[in-house]
């Protein structure tokens, strides 16, 4: 696995998203208030817009979640499972931090 | 096969027919001819006094848009029926116009009835009976004179209290020992007596009218009681009972009931097969009915036999009567006389709460029969529905206000719970197990079940909860409080963050229900920049970038134009902003104009350019107050009465980024012809020559509603403090995305409950909202400019962390009609989560 930096870790605010181009494909950031990090397809699956890192993070039953702004479905941010109708999903990325900076993990 | 059907008498009664046939005629046999006596066709009768309370002519309407304009009904109102040719099967009007007809329907009414009194026709004598007669009464009356009502039952209280609303020191005279003699028993008038007394009025009971004087001028000076008593007045209101108008009856060889009426059978028909009686005119079986229930079952039945749908007999009717007469409530049901034989009354009496109940029990003490209530009608919900059954409980528990009343688990199933509707507890419980309706809004929309007077909401209520049905108030899983309770725990704790909240008084991390949620509370009690900090992590999308997103992950921006009112320098560079950075313009529906397709990183640049033009934000994007729409007022408009513009422009300007749980639209008219359709808005102002009617709780959206009236005549002053009030009040107590109509619905009494609050200060805190809305007020500052101020904030506004210039790849445009508009995007259809709305 090739781990990419993408930005400074203050660069992603605690229950707040932001979007990266990683590889030419956005991908939208999120760090909990519990400091854990995630990484999703910045793709809403059901509207085909750029939209994912701007929604309201949260939690459902103690699960991370983002609900995207768009039409309101609320994705799991661990497995990128839509809670709401499970048979569609967002992909998601290996994500960590190392150095004060963020990186993805790619192939 | 087109059949025409006139039907004469354009009440409620001859209205409720007109709507029935229209909705059962889907093959449209019909075409309807209504002749109707009275300039104002149909019209709310029940509701006749509020008219001198502020209701008008229009609120009081019957006659939907969707019937004024059918174009197979066809109304003639002033048009007076001479008579009915039974051979040709034709009507023939005073004016001389004939129409023949395939069935007639004779709703005729009744008309007030004058004792012949001495003097009962001189000048100063009214009935109350029509909206003429009210036009009459009202230019007649002089605050602080005496006002006599010959009358004391129902229609005399009703009469006394308008006389009392106008102002006027007011007499009811009743020949009976006590008031409303037809519905309450002795102990009940005694009481009732005590209760209209204390409220100002003098009640001559056990007394007859002898003499009506005239004064020298010939109008009417006084009057003389049989006891001797002489009252000094001017204006005398018969309301001493009605008499069916069935004059139309005998010449036409129609028979008549042995009471007067026009002679029908169970299933409303005349002996003339074409022809049928229904309402206050109609002898049923040679029984005539003085209420509007049994008229609209009447309506219904000739509606279904007319349309060949059934024969079903027009089935009797409940007489029950609940009422609130001047404040006091009265209740009557069943057998309230105890003309059973063998009938046992138990009655309790509280002289001192001003309180009296009694209940009518078969001779085994087991079954209910009727009642009486008065001072306190609460029971009757339940009591009513129980009349015919078993007694679920010991008389006394029913009785006495310690006792646990009756549950609505001890009622049968068939029992009638909305007698308006004609619901069961069966049809309720129905499209509750079945989930149909999960609240008292849904039982309402699945049943029509508590649409009508309302009495039988609370008794909805305990049937949710016997069908297991447990109305939460909980926000979300994250929050245990209602919307309202959160306001409170902020507003007296002192919390200004959202982690605070949610770690003191809920639990979780929160979701996308509870932190916007949250945020419009911290926000309505003045919290900084609405992007400040974590506030910035709780917004919706739309606020997070004060700006409205749109389906491709663009964003639309609306600059304030208050009141509609622009200067050309402006709409020019509204023109040049939008051609720069390539956007679609469209004028919305709230007068201002939209620029559609901006990406992100573009927005603090196109703020930048509408600020410097003197733009500032419009909240479009937020929960929030839209726009007050005008039309132009008496500055340019040959019809106006007031300057709506100006108007329109002060409360926009005052209200703007008042946030609430939904979003707030406004208008303003300059006269009644309404250009503003002010009535559809959450708050709408109608100028009137004396100055501005103030209306509430208008919508449109899912469900539309119309506002109503809320206050009347008010100068420029009194509308602000008026309206300061209500949007506070609002603000501080609906639910989530709750509009302000299904908000007034919420309470027990509606609107009524909000104009106490509001108007009469009931509650005491009307200070307090208007100084929490010169405090938003002063506090006042643009978003936009907040974002523009703050390097930091200015930050976020980029498409990627870590290429804040490189555009967003899944955003393309395509061309139509000259602008750009979204490609489309190949994607199988979502389910579409619209937002839901918060019904009462």
């Amino acid at each position: 696995m090739k781990w990419v930096p993408v930005c400074d870790r203050e660069a992603v605010p605690p229950e707040y998203g932001v979007a990266a181009l990683v590889d030419g494909r956005a991908v939208a950031l999120f760090r909990t208030a519990e400091d854990e990090l995630f990484a999703v397809d910045n793709v809403d699956p059901f509207t085909g817009a750029g939209v994912i890192s701007r929604g309201i993070v949260g939690d459902r039953d103690g699960e991370p979640t983002v609900a995207s702004p768009l039409l309101k479905h609320v994705f799991s941010l661990r497995s990128g499972v839509c809670l709401d109708e499970p048979s569609t999903q967002l992909p998601t990325f290996p994500i960590r931090h190392r150095q004060g900076s963020v990186e993805i993990g790619l192939g | 096969m087109n059949r025409t059907l006139v039907i004469i008498g354009h009440g409620m009664v001859g209205h409720r027919l007109i709507e029935d046939v229209r909705t059962r005629d889907e093959a449209g046999t019909w075409h309807i001819v209504v002749l109707g006596e009275e300039t104002h066709p149909a019209y709310d009768r029940v509701g006749l006094s509020s008219y001198l309370d502020g209701k008008t002519a229009e609120d009081l309407g019957l006659v939907t848009h969707e019937v004024a304009t059918d174009p197979r009904v066809e109304l003639r109102t002033g048009t007076t029926v001479a008579g009915i040719d039974r051979h040709h099967r034709r009507v023939t009007t005073t004016d001389g116009t004939t129409i023949d007809y395939d069935a007639l329907v004779l709703a005729t009414g009744s008309r007030p009835f004058v004792p012949p009194v001495p003097g009962h026709e001189l000048p100063g004598c009214h009935v109350y009976r029509t909206l003429d007669d009210l036009d009459a009464i009202r230019a007649a009356a002089t605050p602080g004179r005496t006002g006599v009502v010959v009358g004391g039952g129902l229609l005399g209280l009703e009469a006394a209290g308008a006389l009392q609303t106008l102002g006027m020191d007011t007499h009811i005279v009743e020949m009976a020992p006590r008031l409303m003699p037809v519905q309450v028993d002795e102990g009940g008038g005694h009481i009732l007596g005590r209760l209209i007394g204390d409220l100002g009025l003098h009640v001559h009971t056990g007394t007859a009218t002898e003499t009506i004087h005239a004064g020298e001028h010939g109008h009417v000076e006084a009057v003389t009681l049989t006891d001797g008593i002489v009252l000094d007045t001017d204006t005398v209101v018969f309301s001493a009972g009605i008499r069916p108008r069935d004059d139309l009856a005998e010449p036409a060889g129609l028979g008549r009931g042995p009471r007067g009426g026009i002679l029908v059978d169970e299933y409303c028909r005349t002996g003339d097969e074409h022809i049928w009686a229904i309402g206050e005119c109609a002898a049923v079986d040679g029984h005539c009915y003085g209420l509007v229930a049994p008229g609209y079952s009447m309506a219904t039945a000739v509606a279904e036999q007319l349309l060949e749908n059934s024969d079903t007999p027009f089935g009797g009717a409940d007489t029950a009567t609940k009422l609130k007469l001047l404040g006091v409530d009265v209740a009557s049901f069943g057998d309230a006389h105890a003309g059973t034989e063998g009938a046992l009354e138990v009655v309790y009496a509280n002289n001192a709460a001003g309180n009296y109940t009694k209940l009518v029990l078969s001779d085994d003490a087991r079954t209910l029969l009727g009642g009486v209530l008065v001072g306190d009608a609460t029971a009757y919900a339940t009591l009513r529905p129980l009349v015919g059954h078993e007694l679920p409980a010991a008389p006394e528990q029913l009785l006495l206000p310690e006792g646990d009343g009756v549950g609505t688990g001890a009622l049968p199933d068939e029992a009638t719970v909305c007698s308006c509707n004609n619901v069961s507890k069966a049809d309720i419980t129905e499209v509750v197990t079945t989930q149909q309706a999960g609240d008292v809004a849904g039982i309402k929309a699945c049943t029509k079940a508590g649409t009508s007077c309302g009495s039988c909401v609370p008794m909805l209520k305990n049937l949710l909860g016997e069908c297991g049905v447990q109305v939460s108030k909980a926000l979300c899983e994250h929050f245990a409080q209602s919307r309202a309770e959160l306001f409170e725990i902020v507003q007296v704790t002192g919390i200004t963050s959202f982690s605070e909240l949610i770690d003191r008084h809920g639990n979780g991390r929160g979701c996308d229900i509870c932190k916007p949620a949250v945020a419009s509370i911290l926000a309505s009690l003045g919290s900084p920049h609405i992007l400040d900090d974590e506030q910035a992590g709780l917004q919706d999308t739309n606020d997070r970038f004060l700006a409205n997103m749109q389906r491709n992950g663009t964003y639309s921006v609306v600059p304030r134009v208050p009141g509609g009112e622009i200067t050309p320098d402006k709409l020019i560079t509204l023109g040049k902003v939008a051609g720069e950075f390539g956007l679609y313009t469209k004028i919305t529906g709230g007068q201002r104009i939209d620029l559609f397709g901006a990406r992100v990183e573009h927005l603090p640049e196109i703020w930048r350019r509408l600020a410097e033009a003197g733009f500032e934000s419009g909240h479009a994007y937020g929960k929030a107050l839209r726009t007050v729409k005008s039309c132009v007022g008496t500055d340019w408009c040959r019809y106006g009465v007031q300057d709506s513009v100006t108007m329109a422009i002060r409360l926009e300007l005052r209200y703007r980024g008042l946030r609430a749980p939904h979003k707030i639209k406004a208008g303003v008219s300059g006269c009644a012809r309404e250009c503003a359709e002010a009535r559809s808005k959450d708050f709408g102002v109608i100028a009137t020559e004396q100055g501005w009617n103030l209306y509430v709780g208008g919508n449109g959206g899912f469900n539309p509603r119309h506002a109503e009236l809320l206050a009347t005549d008010l100068t420029d002053e009194e509308l602000v403090r008026l309206i300061d009030r209500f949007l506070m009040f609002y603000v501080r107590t609906a639910d989530r995305l709750q509009r302000t109509a299904a908000w007034i619905e919420s309470f027990d009494d509606g609107l009524e409950h909000v104009r106490e609050v509001v108007v009469d200060d009931s509650l005491g805190i009307a200070e307090e909202l208007a100084e929490a809305m010169d405090r938003h007020t002063r506090n006042y500052t643009d978003e936009w400019s907040g974002v523009l101020e703050d390097p930091e904030k200015l930050s976020r506004f980029v498409s990627f962390v870590n290429a804040p210039g490189a555009p967003d790849p899944t955003i393309e445009f395509t061309e139509q009609r000259g602008q750009i508009r979204p490609a489309p995007v190949e994607l199988p259809l979502p389910n579409v989560r619209a937002e839901q709305e918060v019904s009462a």
